[in-house]
Order: C-alpha cells, then structure tokens, then sequence
C-alpha cells in the first residue's frame, strides 16, 4: 500500500507551530510504553505509508515512516534479506519510523550493529514547519552533519520522521543455536572467551539456567564452530529468538517494573535482588525489581553503564538515565534547534525538554 | 605571492601572553619558520601559515587553551597528523593551530571488553599492533593507517578498505571525551553499546573539529579472522566488473574488502608495487574473504564462479599470505603510485548509487576529454565510494584551476546520480560550493544552528565543512542548476 502524506503532516505542523500546541507523534501505538508519558494532540503517521524504493544489490531501502515493520520484513525476505538489528516489534502494528524513533535493536545488536548503525537518510518536518532531508541512500556519505543517526532513538522530539534509508544485510546461509546449562556468572566467562576469538556469534543470551548462542555464517563454518564449542543444539531455535526480541519468554511476562541495564559485557553480575536475564552477550542486563530508580541507577552507573526504566510504573519521572548537567544543557540546546517552539513530544525523553 | 602573517596586534600580543601563561615556551610555536610545517594538511593546493601553534601536553592545557579563546574570541583549528585530504585541518592566520600530536597515550587496554580507551594522536594502525597481543584488533583501515589519528579518524568519520564488512568508524567507537570551545570536558558512550539521551556520538563522527576537540576514544575491537584470503579478477570493461559485483553482493556474500581500480590506476600500481596485475585489463576486482577456515573455502569458490560467470578472463587466489599482501600492496599504493604519473593529483571522493557506476565513468570520461586532463579511478566498489584521481601540473597555468572546476563537476555528477559529494574524505575547505548543490537552504540552516548549540561563536574550525548560504548564494549565481536557480530568495551580489 503506497500513500504520500507529507504534505498534510506539514499542513499539522505548520497549524501546532501557529497555535503552539505540542504534538504527540503516534506511528504503529506498539511502543507507546516507552519513554515518559506525554500529552499533545495526537500526529498520526501510520497512514504515510509505502516502500519508496528497495534495491536489494545496493541492500539499501527507504519506506514512508509508517510503513509497517512486517511489510519492511516480507519485502527484504523475499529476497532472503534483512535488517540486522533484528528490531522489536511489540505488536504487529509497529511501523518503521516508531523503530527508529524508539532505537531499539534485539539480539542481534552486539554482532551486526544496532538501528542507528543502519540508518543511511531521513526525511522530516523541523520545528519550523519545513520538510527537510538528510544523508541518502548511500553507505559512505560525510556530507553535512550526521542529522540521521541522531533521530535514532530520540523518540520524535526532533521531529517527525517521514521517510528513512536503511542499509540492509543478506541473511546468514546457516544459523544454529547451541545452549549450555551453566549459571550466569559461567555464561558470561564462556561468552569472554569465545568473544575473543574467531566464532561466529550472532546472539548469546542466558535467563537464569541456561545460555543460549546463535551462530551465523556458512554452513560449513557454523558446523566447524558447533565442533569447537560444544553444547546441545536446540529445535525451533527461529521462534526461541523471535520469543526473546519480542519479550514473550515467561520472564518477561509480568505486569511489574522492567529495568533495561546496558553495561559493559564482562561487566561482573549485579549485586541486586531480583531476576535477571542476560542478553546481548552480557552487556543488555534486564532486571525485574521493585528497588527505589536511585539504587538501580547507581549501580549501573558503579559498573560504568546506565539504567532506563523500560516498562512500568508512573511514567512521570525520569525513566532513562539522567544526565549530567553539561550534558543536560547541550541536549536542551539541540532539542529547540530543531524544535524551537517545542512542540515534538515535549517530555518523552527527559522532563527538562 | 604568500601572504604574510598579519602584525602582531596588540590582541594578538594579548592573546600569546595568555598562552605563555598555559603553555611551556617550548609548546608554543610563534616563528615563520616553526609555523611552515602547519601551513596545510593532506590537500596541499590549500595553504594558510597559522597566527600561532599550540602544543599541549595535557587535558587541562586543552581546556584552558579553548577556554581562553572562547573568552578572547579567537577561532580555534584542531590538528591531528595532518593526513586529511579536504582541508579540514588548513589552518587560519588570524587563529590557533591547536595540535594534538602529544596525546599519543593508550591509556586502556581491555581485552575481557575488547575495548581499548586511547588519547586522541594515538595512530589508528598503532591501536591494532597494540591489541594484537590479544589476538584483537580495530577494524577501520584508511589508507593513511600508518599515520593518521584515531581523534582525526572521528572527525571526519574514516572509512577504509574493509568498511563494507566492518563498517566506518563511527560503527566501530563506543565512546568519546570532548572539549568544547568552552572548555567544558563532556563524555559521550563508554565501553557500552548505547548511551542515554540523544545519539551525540554518532553526531561528532564526521563533523570535522566543527563541534569540539575529541581528546579521548574508546574504540570496540575485534578478534582476528581465522583466515583471510583473497581474489583478484581481471575485465575487459568497467561494466562487467561493476555487475560482478553487484552479483557477490545479491548471493548475500559480504566481503571483507571489495575493491575496482581502472586499467590507468592499475598500472600506475603495477609499475609502482610490482602486485602482479594483469596490466592488459579494463578493469580489475580485489575481493577479500574472511572468517572461519572451512566458510572462507566454500565462500572463495562461490565468489570465483560468480566473477567468471560475469564475465572476468581471469581469476586469481592468493596461494598464500605473501601473495595475498602483494596484491593489496598495489591497491593500497593506488595513490602514490598515480601520483607518479604526473606532477600532481587531485584526488576526488564521492559515493554513488553502485549501479549507476558505468554511466557515472562514463561522464567522468567525457570531462576528462573535455578538460584535457587525465583520470585515474580507484573505486570501494563494495559501498560505491568512489576516487577519481585527476592528473595536473600545478606549475602549468591554469592547470589546477582547470582541475578544481573539473572535480567540482564530477562531484555534481555524483549528486545528479543519486549519491554525494563525499563519502570518507570531509568537506572541509574543498567542497563548500558542492555543499550548495546536494543540500538546500533549510538543511544547511539545520546545520548552522546544529553547530551554534555546541559553539555559539563560531570559533571552532570556522568556514569549514558548511557554507555560508551567502557564499551559496553567490556559487548558484555562477551554476544554474538543472535550469533552477539555486536560492532563489537570496540576494544576488
């Protein structure tokens, strides 16, 4: 389905900047728990829509913001291609500008890169109601500022997304998935060591009894790895991934706080109560427990890494890690050079802007 | 004639008093002679002798040195070796060449991590050979790897050879310390994958010193392939080779390093390294594979009969590591070995949608007739980076005005294609006027303002990497540009 709305997304700016009335960017609805509560009149994307142009010998896409993730996937499939950062999509309405507004990439991410690792050009309307574009539909490009990437993960309070280049990756020709019982601490030692040297990791997880690692390559390469490592290869191994990227393992189904720590990967345990699992090879630490923000934050800050508070709870304080005040400033400063009168999602991402 | 430096003002004395209170004598460079060695980087045609070097030892010397500035209003040009190739580090005669050659530590080395946290002179080759011991390495290779700094290597966020596997710098660093014109230390990333807030990390890979001073990198290493090999494929024409290409990539083989070089670049190599390429071809392929022992032997055989399939009359592998060195030993001479071919080159570096590369060379073809000048071309053609080197005689009038109009032109090919005017080497000071024809008014507004948030003065690395709209003002009054006028709504002088 292809539909070009850009021109009355602007129209909407253009009237919000008029009125100074903020506006709350909603692409697919499917991450509306992340990120601190805002008010604001709804921006609707979801209805600009469509794959602009995919090239599939260049692996470069570009698609409308609301384009869904699952159409983004079944193009690249079909020519057994794929986005590496593996992104969640927490409900099937996600659409792509939400994914990179949101910036986060699943199991994938430490092997191949994460979402902002992908993003080649964008397309958006700024604070002052012009549609303007960025980077392009090529790997190499230091022209002008690296205004993409930075759109990655700032949860649309530099504007809403309207179009997006990505570079895309071949699907590995064989992946296999090995597990190991072992406690937390031994996976994240065998994990040390295999990152040190030649295997083709693509995933390594462990939730509480059992670690869990993909491989990727040649099937002749994976076979030679299995041979090296060891463990027991586990059936059905695309759905225990898809399971993990999506948050649908039993660990992950509670109605309670969620802590996401992201901390260096051989990063000793947590010295806190409550269940954890690992991901990322270690250096993704979710965390379910109801300790006070400060306790946590502190003890991702002792290991040199920071907390955001995933899902959960009031949304009305800080739910990512809060910044220093030099940085705080500069970050405000950016914030109303694209946006100068305020009106992108004011307060999704910290309070002060 | 060279200008001379402007008289020592009493601002100016002002100004070098400051210094000499931050500063050893030793650490600050006043006289002609001392200055010289500063007057350009890697784009020699550029020169300007600097006010006044400054050699730090030390962060807080940084800080105070920009801080100072800032107060005196005294714009502020960061060096690294020198080894950029836009300008980006020319320095200005009314400012301070801040050189950050002394900051050569390897302050961390963390193999449990695979991190390593350097100061910014540290070499980017010096980073791997100190890793190597833990069978560890960083994977961005810029040809200047032997030279250039790892703080340079952010700035203008360097690519290499092997960046269509391992990605460019910016994929490969984790995190940042910065001074900003204030003189404010701000830390970006750590050894982890993400950090809070706004993606600032990402923003100041490739923004050539124009948003502080980097002074720390922690990069991500890697483990060493198991085996790397290579292939070398010869073509009768560019074509064929630009669709052998595309074919590697569309059976979803990635290769480590994916390199074209035309028949004039590969036998300035041939002459130069002695690789042994056949200098007979149109065009040759160096395609690279790396990983595990058994995946490079299937992946090598798969790559052979797709190269012959489309076209190559012959392929090479490297029977072992000696051979596979030698063939990129020309590859990565490409440079200096055109170089030889004439007094001077003038080289170009701009990416381009890789299926549009015949038409693109093509054009670069028929303004090399047009302007009587020669080009060699040297392609990543992996990523569609591509190095069109033009051969000058600066000494010839007006030769090398010639050879600035004629890049000038192909960089504007490159945008016509669909691509941009550069891909690994920076704006700096050469492609301003380009800038004025990939990007309109409202992005390069984004952009003043986006540089104003971090310096407000305008006194970091000033004039570079963004135009002015006024200077793109005037350069659209000179090209009509697909019969519009370039900025309409500016005044015309």
């Amino acid at each position: 389905m292809q539909a070009d709305h850009s021109a009355a997304l602007q129209a909407v700016v253009r009237a919000a900047i008029a009125d100074k009335t903020p506006l709350r960017i909603i692409g697919g609805n499917s991450k509306q728990f992340y990120g601190r509560m805002t008010t604001g009149t709804p921006l609707p994307v979801a209805e600009h829509r469509g794959i602009v142009h995919y090239e599939p010998s260049e692996l470069i896409i570009t698609a409308r913001a609301g384009t869904p993730l699952a159409e983004i996937e079944a193009a690249l499939a079909a020519h057994n291609q794929m986005l590496p950062f593996e992104p969640p999509h927490f409900g099937p309405t996600a659409t792509l500008g939400g994914t990179i507004a949101c910036g986060i990439s699943g199991p994938r991410r430490p092997y191949t890169g994460a979402v902002r690792d992908f993003v080649l050009g964008v397309r958006l309307i700024n604070g002052r109601g012009e549609l303007v574009k960025f980077g392009g539909e090529v790997m190499k490009n230091v022209a002008g500022f690296d205004v993409s990437r930075l759109m990655t993960g700032a949860l649309g309070t530099l504007g809403p997304l309207l179009e997006v280049s990505l570079k895309v990756l071949p699907r590995p020709q064989h992946e296999i998935t090995l597990t190991f019982t072992c406690t937390a601490r031994q996976a994240l030692a065998r994990i040390r060591d295999w990152s040190a040297q030649p295997v083709p990791l693509s995933g390594a997880c462990h939730d509480g009894t059992r670690l869990y690692v993909r491989l990727s390559g040649s099937s002749s390469g994976v076979t030679a790895c299995q041979r090296k490592i060891g463990g027991d290869a586990l059936p059905d191994d695309n759905q225990f991934w898809h399971k993990l990227r999506e948050h649908q393992h039993d660990f992950f189904r509670d109605d309670g706080l969620l802590w996401r720590l992201s901390v260096p990967p051989a990063a000793p345990l947590l010295n806190l109560p409550g269940q954890s699992y690992l991901d990322w090879g270690g250096a993704l630490r979710w965390l379910k427990n109801p300790l006070p923000a400060d306790v946590i934050r502190a003890s991702a800050a002792k290991l040199g890494g920071h907390a955001t508070l995933f899902r959960g709870g009031e949304r009305t304080g800080s739910m990512f890690h809060p910044l220093p005040p030099a940085l705080l400033a500069l970050h405000k400063r950016l914030k109303s050079s694209f946006d100068p009168h305020g009106i992108f999602n004011p307060g999704q991402l910290y309070p002060e802007f | 004639m060279e200008q001379k430096p402007p008289a020592h003002t009493t601002e100016k004395q002002a100004l070098l008093a400051a210094l000499h209170a931050i500063l050893p004598d030793a650490s600050l460079l006043v006289h002609e002679e001392d200055l010289r060695p500063y007057e350009s980087d890697g784009l020699t045609a550029y020169r300007a002798l600097p006010g006044v070097v400054c050699l730090p030892d030390t962060l807080e010397q940084v800080q105070q040195i920009l801080r100072l500035c800032h107060q005196m209003h005294c714009p502020v040009v960061a060096r690294g070796a020198g080894t950029g190739l836009s300008g980006g580090a020319l320095p200005l005669e009314n400012g301070v060449l801040l050189s950050l050659a002394k900051f050569t530590c390897i302050l961390d080395m963390d193999p449990d991590n695979r991190t390593a946290r350097v100061q910014c002179g540290v070499r980017n080759l010096a980073i791997s050979e100190a890793a190597a011991a833990h069978g560890l390495y960083y994977a961005p290779d810029p040809s200047s790897q032997i030279a250039c700094t790892i703080g340079g290597n952010v700035a203008e966020n360097a690519g290499g050879v092997h960046c269509l596997k391992y990605g460019l710098t910016v994929h490969n660093v984790l995190g940042l310390k910065l001074v900003t014109m204030e003189g404010d230390l701000l830390e970006l990333g750590g050894k982890t994958l993400d950090a809070p807030g706004y993606d600032l990390l990402a923003l100041l890979h490739g923004s050539e010193g124009l948003l502080g001073v980097i002074v720390e990198v922690t990069v991500k290493l890697l483990p060493r392939p198991e085996r790397t090999q290579v292939a070398l494929a010869a073509f009768d024409d560019v074509a064929s080779a630009a669709e052998a290409v595309a074919a590697i990539i569309g059976a979803g083989i990635i290769p480590a390093g994916l390199e074209m070089m035309d028949n004039l670049a590969l036998c300035a190599a041939e002459d130069y390294a002695h690789a042994g390429y056949p200098v007979d071809a149109a065009a040759i392929l160096l395609c690279e594979l790396d990983g595990a022992d058994e995946e490079v032997s299937d992946l090598i055989m798969q790559v052979r009969t797709l190269l012959l399939a489309n076209g190559a009359t012959e392929v090479r592998t490297a029977l072992d590591d000696a051979e596979r060195r030698k063939m990129w030993a020309g590859r990565k001479a490409a440079f200096p070995a055109v170089g030889r071919l004439a007094p001077d080159y003038y080289c170009m570096d701009g990416t381009i949608p890789r299926r549009r590369l015949s038409e693109a060379l093509a054009g670069i073809a028929a303004l090399s007739q047009h302007y009587n000048l020669r080009v060699a071309n040297v392609f990543h053609a992996g990523d569609g980076n591509l190095h069109p080197l033009i051969l000058y005689d600066a000494n010839s009038p007006g030769e090398l005005q010639r050879t600035e109009e004629m890049g000038g032109k192909i960089l504007e090919l490159c945008i016509a294609v669909g691509g941009t005017i550069t891909g690994e080497h920076g704006v700096g000071v050469e492609k301003l006027d380009q800038m004025c024809v990939q990007f309109g008014t409202a992005e390069l507004d984004q952009f003043h303002d986006l540089k104003h948030t971090f310096d407000p003065k305008e006194l970091l690395n000033p004039g570079k990497a963004v135009p002015t709209l006024q200077r793109c003002a005037e350069f659209g009054a000179m090209h009509v540009h697909h019969g519009k006028l370039a900025f309409p709504e500016l005044e015309r002088f």
